[in-house]
């Protein structure tokens, strides 16, 4: 199913699948009970969010910042695995059909369940796309191939550091939307978009037709505003993870909504 | 809006040529933020190992500043004792900084100064590299930060103050096992965000092309000389060659001068630890599936999820879940076997080796030590048998007085 913003700009809301806030001593759940996701992720749909980026929790998540660092073992600890959060997608396909549902994960849990069954489960669920941390185009050969006998959509990374050379290959191998790095850094927080996002998606236009979505550091509703002038869609995680870790799990799900709701406001008071 | 361009050759055919494999392993599987940098440090290096200046004063230094060639020690009591293979001892320990890590701190750090990055990263396990890369910092006048894990930096303490002495900022790594991996894990996100200005000093042969090629080519002068040294003393090769294998730099240097040499068997000796169980050990071979981690793929010690285990050694430079590709692949083709030694054993290693040569290897070396005294006795006198000796053993003087006094008690006594 393609990928569809509703809105302008496009809301993309990433969560640490399994992640409950709390650590599992805390909370009295089944191992791989993901139903605190679950509702966090429906009440995001419902506040607004286009498109839902399940995060595979990964034991060492070299590009995230102590905030879905923290998120991960959380959600390690409660016992989360792979096929829990494919089951999740299906859920959440089932009970939103409108809403874009994203698997973002580091490589190495893919390869350790099988690249070709990954594809095939996360097809049969109905999600819509996959996004690999770790995987850059000049990799992705047998990924793509996989990919390509189904309906996914391979959604790529483009970063303020890749050369318009490399720009090319990833709007040439990229389906869905391509996913614009805000800044060189980790996840997490900023205080001010910089620069750099701007003029990489001005960059990246030139190469594909395909909307563009900016992440890593969008917070408020000034960022999803800014980039709202110059993307398709804003990508919020960090603040979301941790609104969650602040949260309990009874309240998160309305915590979330709530955030979403106001990360639209500026863009509101502008066009009403 | 500009309508969509037309895709050039370069951009159809940039996802089609694997870089950086060794066989099945290897290659690049980093965020899209770090690709400029690793390409730019691939041509980077292509062009210094091309060029006679750079080798000249890599040399100058290697000889000069660090002490190289390294002597090949015949170790005649122990060799006597054991009763079987004559056994030589390459003495990378002896070499300025305490490890054979001094010999790619060198050739990375000369590459950071010609590429003109004045702030320098890196992580750290025993602190051998660390201590090298703020060595080499010191010399060229560059900024030096090293991550190292909690539990490592409590372990190996008189390495940080070394660190620190020489001018270099320990930032201490909280997350995951608190060893090796993080440190490398909190490195790589330094990295990612201050890409622009910073050189990351990797200090084994793994991690993302052209990383485990560089350091193997930086540490490829161990079996060089021993190859010369070997002729020169014996006039012929030795039969088999042992090196411990962290992330594998000290092994891929004396290994890789003789890959064509099929009648030297390579022996790399890994961490056995504690146990079998995973978790308890650091045996990639043993225990571990081809996976990706930290940008390679090679062998990974892992759950049935892909999540990355937890390791343990007594060694920290060998506490560590993957091992460098180039391993993985001659693991694979049978070229290299691959065997561990358990923490007992290596203890006991240690003070074999100390008290028949007066030679204090470091805890990572013991490995192969501990596998020369289960060896050498059935190997014939004729046989020939070298031991890497990759560091030496000051740094563990805490660690042994603990585990001496507790676990080795019985070791010490009756030698």
């Amino acid at each position: 199913m393609p990928i569809r913003f509703q809105q302008h700009p496009g809301l993309v809301v990433y969560l640490t699948a399994g992640d409950n806030g709390v650590n599992a001593d805390g909370a009295q759940m089944h191992p791989g009970d993901l139903s605190v996701t679950r509702a966090i992720a429906l009440a995001a749909i419902d506040a607004g969010a286009d498109v839902i980026e399940l995060g595979v929790p990964f034991s060492d998540p070299m590009a995230d910042g102590p905030v879905i660092q923290r998120a991960s073992e959380r959600a390690l600890q409660s016992g989360t695995r792979l096929q829990d959060v494919i089951d999740l997608a299906a859920e959440l396909r089932v009970a939103r059909p409108a809403a874009g549902i994203i698997l973002f994960s580091y490589l190495n849990p893919i390869l350790r369940y099988g690249m070709a069954r990954f594809v095939d489960a996360a097809a049969a669920a109905g999600a819509d796309g996959v996004l690999l941390t770790d995987m850059i185009v000049e990799e992705a050969d047998e990924y793509l191939a996989e990919m390509h006998r189904t309906s996914l959509s391979p959604v790529f990374l483009a970063a303020p550091t890749s050369p318009d050379a490399r720009l090319q290959a990833i709007a040439a191998h990229s389906e869905g939307f391509i996913y614009a790095i805000s800044r060189t850094g980790i996840t997490g927080k900023q205080q001010q978009l910089t620069a750099d996002a701007a003029a990489l998606v001005e960059r990246i236009r030139r190469w594909t037709r395909l909307p563009v979505a900016v992440g890593f550091g969008i917070s408020n509703a000034d960022h999803v505003a800014q980039v709202g002038r110059f993307a398709d869609a804003a990508v919020v995680g960090s603040a979301i993870v941790e609104l969650i870790e602040r949260s309990t799990p009874e309240k998160a799900p309305g915590a979330v909504s709530r955030f979403i709701e106001g990360l639209r406001q500026p863009y509101l008071a502008q066009t009403l | 809006m500009a309508g969509t361009a037309n895709l050039s050759d370069d951009a159809t055919e940039a996802h089609t040529k694997p870089q950086g494999r060794f066989g099945a392993y290897g290659g690049r599987y980093v965020p899209e933020t770090l690709m400029a940098a690793l390409n730019e440090l691939e041509a980077a290096y292509a062009a210094a190992s091309a060029d006679p200046v750079f080798q000249a004063e890599l040399d100058d230094l290697l000889h000069n500043f660090a002490g190289r060639p390294t002597p090949l020690y015949f170790a005649e009591r122990l060799t006597e004792q054991l009763g079987g293979a004559k056994i030589y001892l390459k003495r990378e320990d002896l070499l300025h900084t305490g490890a054979h890590k001094i010999n790619n701190a060198l050739g990375q750090g000369l590459l950071a100064r010609r590429m003109g990055k004045r702030r320098i990263i890196a992580e750290t396990g025993a602190g051998q590299h660390g201590v090298a890369t703020a060595t080499v910092c010191a010399l060229l006048g560059m900024e030096c930060i090293v991550y190292m894990g909690e539990e490592d930096i409590r372990r190996q303490e008189l390495n940080v103050l070394r660190m620190r002495l020489l001018g270099a900022e320990v930032r201490p790594v909280s997350s995951g096992s608190r060893t090796l991996k993080d440190a490398v894990n909190e490195a790589l996100r330094d990295w990612v965000t201050n890409v622009r200005d910073t050189y990351y000093i990797l200090g084994s042969a793994l991690g993302p092309h052209p990383y485990p090629t560089m350091v193997r080519d930086f540490h490829r002068v161990i079996g060089v000389e021993l190859r010369q040294q070997m002729l020169e003393r014996e006039g012929r090769l030795p039969d088999a060659i042992l090196a411990c294998v962290g992330g594998g730099s000290n092994a891929i240097g004396a290994f890789h001068a003789f890959l064509d040499d099929k009648d030297v068997r390579l022996i790399g000796v890994e961490a056995g630890g504690r146990g079998k169980a995973l978790g308890d050990h650091a045996a990639r071979f043993e225990g571990g599936v081809p996976g990706v981690l930290q940008g390679t793929y090679s062998y990974v010690l892992q759950d049935e999820d892909g999540q990355v285990a937890l390791t343990h050694s007594v060694s920290a430079g060998l506490d560590y879940a993957t091992v460098g590709p180039e391993h993985a692949a001659l693991h694979d083709s049978g070229r290299a076997s691959y065997v561990s030694a358990d923490d007992a054993h290596v203890l006991e290693a240690v003070v074999r080796l100390s008290r028949a040569e007066g030679i204090l290897p470091a805890l990572e070396s013991a490995h192969a030590v501990a596998e020369c005294l289960r060896i050498a006795p059935g190997m014939p006198r004729h046989a020939i048998l070298v031991i890497n000796l990759s560091g030496r053993g000051d740094k563990d003087m805490g660690i042994l007085a603990r585990e001496l006094n507790i676990a080795g008690a019985e070791a010490l006594s009756g030698r």
